[in-house]
């Protein structure tokens, strides 16, 4: 193909167009290529490729790196939608090889053990799109500051507790209605906690939303918890451990791709609940030990 | 006048956005009564293989019914998949304009770009056109109208009432396209 040199790739607005593209829709975590073509089928926007899910990386235990590219690859090739795949945090040289694998979006996650304990990845150099976890309005913004093309809540990721999600966009929502009625003088104190540059936070304030795509992730395991997030105002879901946790996947991803469309008609929540077998077990998110906690990892 | 805007998932509130700064009334479809009154419609860009599903019984008929009728129909990226046809099994498509329409034909997203392109039938003045893991039609029929080609693959058609672009001008601030739709409505 002839390539005009008056086109220009790696932009911000393809970075955001993409996760644009991407709202209302489910992204489903999968580890094989069968698991990736039952997501393609089940109506999923995206998938994240993985070595493991997070349930089965918080069992093992250990440092959580990057996925094998070879698992990577087998799964970019299995299906046509886009694929995803995480890197450490910081760990700018595994989002290298993600970028050079093709992936289409880069995950920089709390999930995988961090790489860096001061820097997250400077994502504006890279020409694929990031997104990264946020438990309040400053954190998304400092994210969104490097160069996050979308936000997610880290809410509690393999736990199947949904609780930490919610706190998590209800953090940042009332973050936001708070600057929502600052005036210029307030909003620069807020530049202080923030770490981020005043114009970021006079538009935020103005947009009176993240100034771009906000997803709900970490603890999403039935259709009605998908509803619920959806309500609570975010763009989208990822369901992590959920899907393939579940006593059947195929069923469940289905139903969860119904219930975030119709998010807001019990009726069909309801009906696409019925006989979709038991979901994920899971694990009470506020038993966890302080180590266990991965959204408390990056900051 | 009411437009609707197929509201499965996707670039949805961006053309929403760009028929409110023209003034025009906009209603989002997700079931068949949602397309009552509408003298419009828009497919908005998204996932086809998710899209598809969701037309795949009793919307995606009305919809055929409301295009057979003549009413106009613009589809973007996704929107340009599901009115035409795929030499594949999948995504599920309505095959309403005679086309072939091949699917991320020019790569994954880090080769999706942004170019201005001579589009003489939005005006003088390019378009900005912003292309994300995009589709192009690989074939067209006798009776549809290539309006614009992007390195000699064709990025905009018109076959009498369907209207179909490979980029996405929700994601700009150029309303031509979407008073071009407009036009076409009334």
């Amino acid at each position: 193909m002839k390539k005009s040199v008056k086109r220009k790739t790696g932009t911000f607005k393809l970075k955001d167009g993409l996760a644009r593209m991407l709202k209302g829709g489910v992204i489903m975590d999968v580890t094989t290529p069968e698991q990736a073509r039952i997501a393609e089928k089940s109506g999923a926007v995206a998938v994240m490729a993985l070595e493991r899910v997070p349930a089965d990386i918080r069992a093992a235990g250990g440092v959580a790196r990057m996925a094998d590219p070879a698992v990577t690859e087998k799964i970019t090739k299995a299906v046509t939608i886009p694929v995803m795949a995480k890197s450490r945090i910081g760990h700018f040289a595994e989002a290298q090889v993600l970028e050079s694998l093709g992936v289409d979006f880069i995950d920089e996650s709390e999930v995988l053990t961090p790489a860096d304990e001061v820097y997250h990845t400077d994502k504006t150099k890279f020409t694929v799109p990031f997104v990264c976890g946020a438990r309040d309005l400053g954190e998304a913004l400092r994210r969104i500051n490097e160069g996050a093309a979308m936000i997610r809540t880290k809410g509690e990721a393999g736990s199947g507790d949904i609780v930490q999600a919610v706190r998590h966009v209800r953090r940042i929502t009332s973050d936001i209605d708070e600057i929502k009625r600052m005036g210029d003088a307030s909003l620069r104190k807020k530049v202080k906690e923030f770490r981020v540059p005043f114009e970021l936070v006079r538009k935020t304030a103005k947009l009176g939303r993240l100034p771009v795509v906000n997803f709900a992730a970490g603890g999403i395991a039935t259709p009605a918890d998908a509803s619920l997030m959806m309500q609570l105002g975010v763009d989208g879901v990822f369901v992590g451990s959920g899907i393939f946790k579940s006593s059947a996947p195929s069923k469940m991803a289905k139903a969860i791709v119904q219930a975030v469309n119709f998010y807001n008609d019990p009726k069909v929540v309801a009906k696409v609940s019925k006989g979709i077998g038991g979901a994920m077990k899971g694990l009470d998110s506020s038993k966890l030990k302080p180590e266990e906690r991965l959204q408390d990892r990056g900051n | 006048m009411l437009v609707g805007i197929l509201a499965i998932h996707g670039s949805v509130s961006e053309h929403e956005s760009m028929l409110y700064r023209l003034g025009v009334r906009s209603v989002l479809v997700k079931t068949p009564e949602d397309l009552n009154g509408i003298r419009g419609l828009i497919i908005p860009g998204g996932e086809s293989t998710t899209v598809g599903k969701f037309l795949s019984g009793t919307l995606g008929n009305a919809i055929k019914k409301l295009a057979m009728k003549g009413t106009p129909i613009y589809g973007t990226c996704t929107g340009m998949i599901v009115l035409g046809n795929v030499a594949s099994r999948e995504p599920h498509t309505l095959g309403l304009m005679d086309v072939t329409v091949k699917r991320n034909a020019f790569g994954r997203q880090v080769d999706s770009f942004e170019e201005d392109l001579a589009i003489p039938a939005l005006g003088k003045k390019p378009f900005h056109c912003v292309y994300i893991r995009a589709p192009v039609i690989s074939r067209a029929g006798a009776n549809v109208d290539i309006l614009a080609r992007s390195g000699g693959n064709i990025v905009f058609a018109k076959q009498g009432n369907l209207l179909a672009s490979s980029f996405h001008p929700e994601l700009t601030n150029d309303t031509r396209m979407h008073e071009y739709f407009l036009k076409m409505c009334k």
